[in-house]
């Protein structure tokens, strides 16, 4: 049995599950999109466009703890601070989407966004230009995260800063930024944000076509980080990953450049985060600095602990029941929601440091020794 | 009946009389309920006089009059000043929650049974107003207490009229308090400076005297002689006014000082428990700031609890505080974080959902709305010591009281016991566990310690900002960064953090506003920590790791 021990610890639960994971997403994706579009309205199994775009959401949210999970779950390194890759992300998707208004604006500026013309703002800032080509703004979705956390990784790596050190810093980070982008000098919109939003590469946010094709996007992009993600992790780059997590001065000392390795899994970790703002955006409608707080970027960390970190289907699983909870819960109780989610917060530490699916694999392995010892006897 | 409410009456007009009479005890005149007999026909005239003739009639009295006159010019100013139609009395509006009660003006006592038909007011127009306002500060150029004599003068300042100048020239002379003494012959260097008809010599002597002082009004009067045609004038107005921006600068600066400071000792306050808390367990509490709110709203409940001794209640909310947050701790540490041991990651996760528990909570009991608590009277106010510097006094006492908090501190760890046992376990806990040291029984206590000197400093925030659910939140993140700076298990690398962030941001703030100011000392931190992971003061030898 302890084969399979060492099989689930060393982080192989996802490999086993990558394609069923794969299939089973893109296929209730698929359904849900038919359903909307081909079934009539007072169908039973009719999806609503609300519903889609709310699943669109948790994908999002989804693929933002895939990311957290990259390096906590894997490389222990807990970032208090992912909101910040993700809101950069979605920054630059809203800048695009700003820019795309035009003159449809309240103040009809074909040049300026709204928020500028009322600031009395003459021209457009130099990090507003090409934000309107959708290619430099997704190129920018994905870049400027990756060099904020190359930055910020290469000084704190580099230097050994660890543990909890790190994750105050990465809250400092994002704590930072959320001041930084309240500021309406900073040219982001300050407190309102970047919303109104049009359309994006031609076609009406509002209409259901697409919004349903966001989500298939969402759905799409999921599914390849997600096999990215296991397929860089279970190669060798992966398995020093693993090393440093489990003891790092050890993994120094034979000789691997511990700092590279988590720079680098950091700045990935950033990119999908980024790429998962991005994708949020244009389903939400608004862009705010509140995507900065703290609290958010705890949030996501919970969500990881709740799936199982260390698997990346436990992150994925995490994300969907917690936000779904949150959903229901902010409608039906919502002074309840922040005592559920404190509880959540300690009994999941305290009970499940493993998670739902460290649970799952539990019961699994007793049955199977169970199993083992009836037929021995 | 009628007649026992008549008696009432008059006891309590006596009774305020007296109170009165106590007040102004230093006043000159024996008897101050009546009007000297000289003055009886103005008063009359008063009554008489048309609009545009009562200012004669008020000079007239002015003339020979003393403190006595100033409840009647007091009265007329603020527009309360009626007479009874019958019998010309003069009588003054008291106008309470509820009803409108006429009182003598000289007697004190209340005139019963006045309606509003039995009187009329005596009006005054904005020129009457300013007149009186400066007959006031005349009159009491000529008190007893020279606290009194000070304020008139620094009334005056901006409305030099002549009477008033030759009413300072004539009180100058025998003046016998410096401190008056030099703020009359300031009002009289600027009359002096100002006068065109006299010789060069003389302004220039009374312009040179002006630049000592830090007054609005002589910084004023400067200004406008520097826009003059007389050059030597306009030249030694200049040099005044320069020496005076210098002055003011050097107090700006004191200034920013003092504000960075009042920021430090509170950001002392609100991290020196978590510098304990994180030295010795390794723990990052991350419901330490729900600690300090605590502490907030429990001296926002003592003080409902005694409404009537506002006054005293710090010193009920105080231990009260420490108490509330201490034993919450020592059940958030018994509860959870000690079954955590050896996690600090999951450590910190677990106590931050506990603060959104904490929060919540809050929330539910009190209201998310913000509480206001009330400051007591003697520690509202501010110590002015001259026109462009004061301190408010809250702030100081806040400032000291950190610093006695800490001080406080430093000697449990250093002379007691649980000090001792504290210090071992931070420095190496599997060798003092060896030696016997109930490592258990001390987390429980350094983090009741911690959380307690949290709530302690809850009760100072509340002195400084409004109560509300996220009070905390607010503080927690610079708290950590004063930990992480001055270096963990390090008391006093925590103070000189505190304060040297303190400073830096009320330094920064003028020259980038508030907001890019805390976002520099931010970014300097998370690039300080970089170069020097362990902070200011690392610990040394074997215990760091």
């Amino acid at each position: 049995m302890s084969v399979i021990t060492q099989y689930f610890s060393e982080g192989r639960t996802s490999g086993k599950h990558t394609m069923p994971f794969v299939i089973i997403l893109l296929a209730v994706t698929a359904m849900a999109c038919l359903s909307n579009l081909y079934l009539p309205a007072d169908s039973a199994l009719h999806v609503s466009t609300y519903s889609i775009t709310l699943l669109g959401k948790y994908l999002c949210y989804a693929m933002l703890a895939l990311a957290v999970d990259i390096i906590w779950g894997y490389c222990g390194i807990l970032s208090l601070g992912h909101g910040a890759f993700f809101a950069l992300g979605g920054y630059a998707m809203g800048m695009y989407l700003m820019r795309q208004i035009g003159d449809r604006g309240a103040y009809g500026n074909p040049d300026l966004p709204d928020f500028m013309v009322f600031l009395g703002w003459k021209e457009l800032p130099w990090f507003w230009h090409g934000m309107d080509q959708f290619w430099f703004a997704m190129i920018m979705a994905v870049l400027i995260p990756g060099l904020l956390a190359f930055v910020f990784g290469w000084l704190a790596f580099r230097s050994r800063v660890t543990g909890v050190y790190l994750s105050i810093m990465t809250q400092a980070l994002t704590y930072a930024l959320l001041l930084a982008f309240f500021r309406n000098e900073m040219g982001f919109g300050g407190n309102n944000g970047l919303t109104d939003f049009k359309d994006i590469v031609g076609f009406s946010l509002q209409s259901d076509t697409t919004r349903v094709s966001l989500f298939a996007i969402t759905a799409l992009m999921l599914a390849v980080v997600f096999v990215i993600s296991h397929n860089i992790l279970s190669s060798r780059f992966g398995k020093v990953i693993l090393a440093v997590r489990d003891s790092e001065s050890r993994a120094r000392f034979i000789g691997y450049r511990t700092d590279r390795y988590k720079i680098w899994l950091f700045v990935f970790s950033a990119v999908i985060a980024g790429i998962a703002g991005a994708l949020y955006v244009p389903q939400v409608g608004i862009i705010n600095p509140g995507e900065f707080s703290p609290i958010n970027s705890i949030e996501m960390v919970i969500w990881v602990a709740v799936g199982g970190r260390g698997t990346l289907i436990g992150a994925v699983i995490g994300a969907l029941l917690v936000n779904y909870a949150k959903t229901r819960f902010t409608a039906i109780l919502p002074e309840a929601w922040l005592f559920a989610l404190g509880g959540l917060f300690v009994l999941v530490t305290l009970y499940l440091p493993k998670g739902i699916v460290g649970l799952y694999t539990q019961l699994l392995e007793k049955r199977r020794t169970q199993s083992v010892k009836e037929s021995e006897a | 009946m009628r007649h026992f409410i008549a008696l009432c009456c008059c006891l309590f007009g006596l009774l305020s009389s007296q109170a009165y009479s106590a007040e102004s005890s230093t006043s000159t005149s024996p008897s101050a309920n009546q009007p000297p007999a000289e003055l009886a026909p103005l008063m009359l005239e008063l009554t008489k006089a048309k609009y545009s003739k009562l200012l004669p009639v008020l000079k007239k009295i002015e003339a020979n009059s003393d403190e006595s006159m100033l409840p009647l010019f007091r009265t007329m100013m603020n527009g309360n000043l009626y007479f009874i139609k019958t019998n010309k009395q003069l009588v003054q509006l008291i106008e309470d929650a509820n009803q409108k009660t006429y009182q003598g003006i000289f007697s004190q006592q209340l005139v019963a049974d006045l309606s509003k038909r039995d009187v009329s007011k005596i009006k005054v127009n904005n020129h009457l107003r300013s007149y009186l306002r400066n007959a006031i500060a005349r009159i009491q150029l000529t008190s007893s207490s020279a606290e009194v004599r000070k304020n008139a003068v620094r009334e005056l300042l901006s409305s030099l009229d002549e009477e008033t100048v030759t009413t300072l020239e004539r009180l100058y002379s025998s003046e016998t308090n410096q401190t008056v003494k030099t703020e009359m012959g300031l009002a009289l260097a600027i009359n002096t400076a100002r006068q065109a008809s006299l010789p060069n010599s003389t302004r220039i002597a009374a312009i040179e005297r002006l630049s000592g002082s830090l007054e609005n009004t002589a910084r004023n009067v400067l200004t406008q002689l520097t826009n003059q045609d007389n050059p030597a004038i306009k030249a030694a107005a200049e040099h005044a006014l320069k020496k005076i921006t210098q002055r003011v600068e050097r107090f700006g600066f004191l200034n920013q000082l003092f504000f960075g400071l009042s920021l430090g000792s509170v950001l002392l306050l609100a991290s020196i428990g978590l510098a304990i808390t994180f030295g010795v367990m390794g723990v990052i509490n991350m419901a330490h700031g729900e600690m300090i709110m605590l502490g907030a709203y429990t001296t926002y409940v003592v003080q409902l609890m005694m409404p009537n001794y506002i006054d005293y209640s710090i010193w009920v909310a105080i231990p009260a505080a420490f108490l509330v947050s201490g034993i919450v701790g020592v059940l958030i540490e018994r509860l959870v974080i000690r079954h955590l041991h050896g996690r600090p990651l999951e450590t910190l996760l677990a106590t931050f959902g506990i603060s959104l528990i904490l929060q919540q909570l809050v929330r539910t009991i009190f209201s998310p709305l913000n509480r206001q608590v009330s400051t007591p009277s003697w520690m509202s106010g501010s110590w002015e010591i001259n026109p462009v510097f004061s301190l408010t006094l809250n702030r100081l006492y806040i400032l000291a009281f950190s610093l006695l908090v800490f001080f406080a501190l430093v000697m449990v760890l250093k002379k007691t016991s649980l000090g001792l046992n504290v210090r071992a376990v931070s420095q190496n806990r599997n060798m003092a566990k060896a030696m016997g040291v109930k490592t258990n029984w001390i987390d429980a206590m350094t983090f009741g310690l911690g959380s307690g000197i949290a709530g302690i400093a809850g009760v100072a925030l509340s002195q400084l900002t409004n109560v509300g659910p996220n009070l905390g939140q607010d503080y927690i993140i610079n708290s950590f960064m004063v930990v992480v700076f001055g270096g963990v298990g390090n008391l006093l690398g925590t103070l000189v953090a505190a304060f040297s962030l303190g400073i830096a941001t009320k330094f920064l703030e003028p020259m980038t506003g508030a907001v890019l100011s805390t976002i520099l000392v931010l970014v300097f931190i998370i690039l300080f920590i970089q170069k020097r992971p362990k902070g200011l003061f690392p610990q040394k030898g074997r215990a760091a790791e």
